[in-house]
């Protein structure tokens, strides 16, 4: 049998963080006493109507610039009719037929559609098993429901569950730096479900999907979608077929349980919402949205790359933090001489190493390290002026205290050796001491030559250039 | 005091604004006329007259449709299932009477949630006919029309999804105006088919009409279909129709009209031709369909705007249940009655996966094609004109068994509440009833283009002179 090749496509719910719900004056709140915020329109009294939200409009239209999504001139709400208590109205406001966003992109994944809907309200069932069925009793908080929801649906564009972590951590990254919501997992403000489905590779034909719920990290998404892919895999391979289900993935055991659906019988009888009129953005709306946007992480990755030469994992850690971003770009603009990489290695390697040893409790920002001083710490090194080691030995002075590297290395004394009758002493002496290691590199053994670096950086204190000192002592040796 | 209640709600508000009268005297007497209510229109009466002494319709009472949400009061659209309600807000039209110095002088009893023709579908019992008690008052705002022309209230409001204020007006002998779709805020008016309802006014006389609605017209920021009617309302004083011209459509002259109606819609049309105005008949070619329409797209509305009723937030709930779908069915099961259920079910049929495009899609291209008729008869014409109802008043459980039969009642005013134009129906004679029986009230109804409510309610006040109607059903209190 061929290979089973995964596809895989994201459905992701992004809660908007603007100060009132979709369709409501109530305030938006997380973790305040329950039903405090309600008012007859969001409780769906009789005779209440849906005003929109114009700043969750916004935000979506900034999330659909960002997705590179064509903007429907007029979208349509529709009502999607369920009976379930988390739904007072019984139905839930959505998109349907014709989404304020379709047609986008974001790194390698394509974009279907983004639409605005608003969120159901919680409920929280006792006894049994924490869902309805078996639970003893069952309560609604409305202070969630309402809530102005994006949800955005790729294409099945992904080919692995790391892929798909991996490109759910670029949106999430993509709409945090929007600044249209808190994008928490653990919290909900965002949700990502999975299409999984997988076929012969090479097949383009989409095998049956299932729909996986619950992932509640990064790391639980990619675990549940490596388990539904093994679970599929086996049934296929042992001859079974897929059935289209929506499983719940259990973080705790890593198990996979078919939800059972809101009402027996799925049909949500959609038509359009008859209390709204068309969403029609005016131009003003478009613009503001697109002004609004700021470099996003997958436009940085590319420019990075292309400008100034990084590797792309190297450009997706910068790009990742907008503040880590700028203080890359500020550090290598100041290093003359230093070659953006090389300061981007610094900023993602030595800096990040060194923060996280310093306890890990501040950002690179946050540090009283200076771009101005890493890239002159970068110059100092990348001249030969100290060596890599004391480099390290600096850059920890400058994470506890901050200032200025030349200071430090004044100070410390770690001003490599410049002097080459002085280093030529010390790499004799220490090849006389070392004479087993000699020996064997003598003999071939090209490992062993670390022995008498050692030795040499020993007595210098690690003031020398490694390369330099690898040079003499082969020197030394007659190699 | 008895003089009081025989002025017009213009009359008497003029009175009390020059001081002549007190709006606490004035609502005083029609409190004590509506408390020997014997029609069963109210289902609620007010007991203090507390209210606002200044504004245009100072100290005036007023009916009020108990669709109408009015804050701490029982509201309950007629429904067992809203039994005890008293809503949490008021609605937009009763906030908007009060603001213009009006005061709520009772709740009026209706077929349930505004389904029905003949006011029969009430929880609460049969509204009677003031001028027959064997008889019909029309639906669905047949205590609103009985009340004000039982001399129960001097003036009303009602609810007009395909016909409900124009034809009880028409079978009580008073003036009933359904607006332009838009023209009054539908928010905290129970919905029954959001894209159909729409509030407006009952009243003894076309000036009455002018002042309410000029009082209820308005854009309002809760309801995003509201837009109000530019320039506001006058009160109307043309005397005469010359140059004007009046579309009697070809599709609607029908043989089931009784002969008594038909002789009365004739004599009106000759009392036009008097006035100066022209008659001719006209193509409405899909109006004819309306009915078949209205009946999918109205049903289907309301089939998810009463999906709400579930007895989880407030109203009825069937104790017993023993879990969530048990208590949603008996809770709905008893709560709602048989015409609410069956268009329930024709709604939820006609939205249902597979059958939406066959009925409502459909429906919804006919309604498109008989606005598109009226846009052209308007091209050439003022008004169209019909008689409001095919029949005058029928008798108690004569039509019951036979919803359909009931349905035809709808047939003159469904096409106008299609196409969103307003229509009013005003009082243009006596009839005898087919199979004989005392002379009974037939109404005219005339519609005009989006908006034109201004020319419409002149030429229905020119028409109304010229006709001198003085018909009163024999006991009623008032004027």
């Amino acid at each position: 049998m061929a290979e089973l090749e995964a596809v895989i496509g994201l459905e992701i719910h992004v809660q908007l963080s603007t100060k009132t719900k979709m369709f409501c004056g109530c305030e938006l709140s997380f973790g305040d006493e329950p039903n405090v915020h309600t008012c007859p329109v969001c409780l769906a009294h009789p005779g209440v109507l849906p005003v929109p939200n114009e700043q969750a409009i916004l935000y979506a239209l900034q999330i659909a610039a960002a997705l590179e999504c064509e903007v429907a001139p007029r979208s349509i709400f529709h009502r999607k009719n369920y009976f379930y208590p988390d739904s007072p109205k019984a139905y839930q406001i959505s998109q349907y037929d014709i989404p304020l966003a379709s047609d986008g992109r974001l790194g390698d994944v394509r974009i279907h559609r983004a639409h605005l809907e608003e969120d159901a309200a919680k409920m929280i069932h006792l006894g049994g098993s924490g869902r309805i069925h078996g639970s003893g009793a069952s309560l609604v908080d409305f202070n969630r429901g309402g809530t102005p929801l994006v949800e955005i649906v790729t294409e099945p564009d992904l080919r692995s569950a790391s892929e798909a972590a991996q490109w759910a951590r670029l949106l999430r990254e993509t709409v945090r730096q929007l600044d249209v919501s808190d994008v928490n997992m653990e919290e909900g403000s965002l949700r990502v479900d999975g299409n999984i489905s997988v076929r012969p590779a090479g097949s383009e034909q989409l095998g049956t999907k299932t729909e996986l719920k619950n992932m509640n990290s990064f790391r639980f998404l990619e675990r549940g979608i490596e388990a539904e892919l093994a679970r599929q895999r086996e049934l296929i391979e042992t001859g079974g077929t897929v059935e289209q289900e929506t499983l719940h993935f259990d973080p705790t055991d890593g198990t996979l349980t078919p939800l059972r659906s809101k009402e027996e019988a799925h049909d949500y009888r959609y038509f359009p919402e008859p209390d709204l009129v068309p969403l029609a953005p005016t131009e003003e709306m478009l613009r503001e949205a697109r002004e609004a946007l700021p470099e996003l992480p997958a436009a940085r990755i590319e420019r990075y790359g292309r400008e100034l030469g990084l590797a792309e994992d190297v450009a997706a850690l910068l790009a990742a933090d907008p503040e880590t971003a700028a203080f890359f770009e500020s550090a290598a603009s100041a290093a003359e001489g230093v070659e953006p990489r090389v300061v981007a290695n610094w900023v993602t390697g030595e800096l990040a190493a060194a923060l996280r040893q310093d306890g890990g409790e501040v950002t690179v920002t946050e540090s009283k390290v200076e771009p101005d001083a890493l890239a002159a710490l970068a110059a100092l090194v990348a001249e030969k002026k100290i060596s890599h080691g004391s480099g390290k030995t600096v850059l920890a002075a400058l994470v506890a205290e901050g200032g200025d590297p030349a200071a430090i290395v004044e100070r410390e004394g770690l001003a490599q050796i410049s002097d080459s009758g002085e280093l030529e002493a010390i790499v004799a002496a220490a090849v006389e001491a070392t004479p087993e290691a000699a020996e064997q590199v003598r003999g071939g053994n090209q490992k062993a030559i670390g022995a008498i670096v050692g030795a040499v950086m020993k007595e210098t204190k690690g003031r020398a250039d490694g390369g330099e000192v690898n040079r003499l002592i082969r020197a030394q040796l007659g190699l | 005091m008895g003089e009081l209640l025989k002025l017009t709600v213009a009359e008497a508000a003029a009175k009390v604004a020059a001081g002549e009268v007190s709006g606490d005297e004035y609502f005083e007497a029609w409190r004590e006329a509506a408390a020997g209510d014997e029609l069963n229109a109210y289902l609620w009466r007010a007991e203090d007259g507390a209210g606002g002494a200044e504004g245009p319709l100072a100290g005036v009472p007023v009916a009020v449709k108990d669709i109408f949400c009015t804050e701490g009061v029982p509201t309950t659209a007629g429904s067992r299932i809203l039994e005890g309600y008293a809503p949490p807000y008021t609605s937009t039209a009763v906030r908007r009477l009060t603001e213009a110095g009006a005061r709520v002088l009772g709740k009026t009893n209706m077929d349930e949630f505004a389904m029905g023709s003949s006011n029969e579908n009430s929880a609460y019992g049969p509204v009677l006919n003031p001028w027959d008690r064997e008889r019909v008052p029309g639906g669905s705002s047949g205590g609103s029309a009985a009340a004000v022309a039982g001399g129960l209230a001097p003036c009303a409001i009602g609810t007009d999804t395909g016909g409900s204020i124009r034809q009880p007006a028409a079978l009580c002998g008073i003036v009933g105006l359904k607006p332009t779709y838009g023209a009054i805020s539908r928010y905290g008016m129970i919905a029954f088919a959001s894209s159909l309802d729409q509030c407006g006014p009952l009243t003894r006389d076309v000036t009455d009409a002018a002042l309410l609605l000029g009082a209820l017209q308005g854009r309002d920021p809760c309801d995003s279909t509201s837009v109000g009617l530019e320039g506001g309302v006058e009160a109307p004083s043309r005397e005469d129709l010359k140059g004007l011209r009046f579309a009697v459509p070809s599709e609607l002259a029908r043989d089931e009209i009784d002969a008594g109606v038909r002789a009365v819609f004739e004599a009106t049309l000759a009392r036009i031709e008097d006035l100066g105005g022209e008659i001719a008949e006209a193509p409405l070619p899909h109006a004819e369909h309306g009915i078949s329409a209205y009946y999918v797209i109205a049903p289907a509305e309301a089939s998810s705007n009463l999906a709400r009723y579930d007895g989880v937030r407030y109203g009825m709930r069937k104790e017993g249940a023993r879990d969530l779908i048990e208590m949603y069915e008996s809770t709905r099961a008893e709560g709602f009655g048989a015409e609410v259920k069956r268009r329930i079910m024709l709604g939820t049929y006609a939205l249902s996966s597979g059958y939406y495009d066959a009925y409502y899609g459909r429906a919804q291209r006919v309604r498109t094609k008989i606005a598109a008729d009226f846009t052209a008869t308007f091209a050439d014409f003022d008004f169209v004109v019909t008689p409001t109802s095919p029949s005058v008043a029928f008798g108690l459980g004569e039509k019951t068994d036979d919803p359909l039969a009931m349905y035809l009642n709808d047939f003159f005013t469904v096409p106008m509440s299609l196409a969103g134009i307003p229509a009013i129906s005003i009082p243009a004679g006596l009839a005898e009833p087919e199979g004989g029986g005392p002379q009974l009230p037939v109404g005219f109804q005339i519609a005009a283009p989006a908006f034109a409510e201004q020319p419409l309610l002149e030429a229905a006040y020119a028409l109304e002179r010229a006709i001198g109607f003085e018909g009163r059903p024999e006991g009623a209190g008032g004027g």
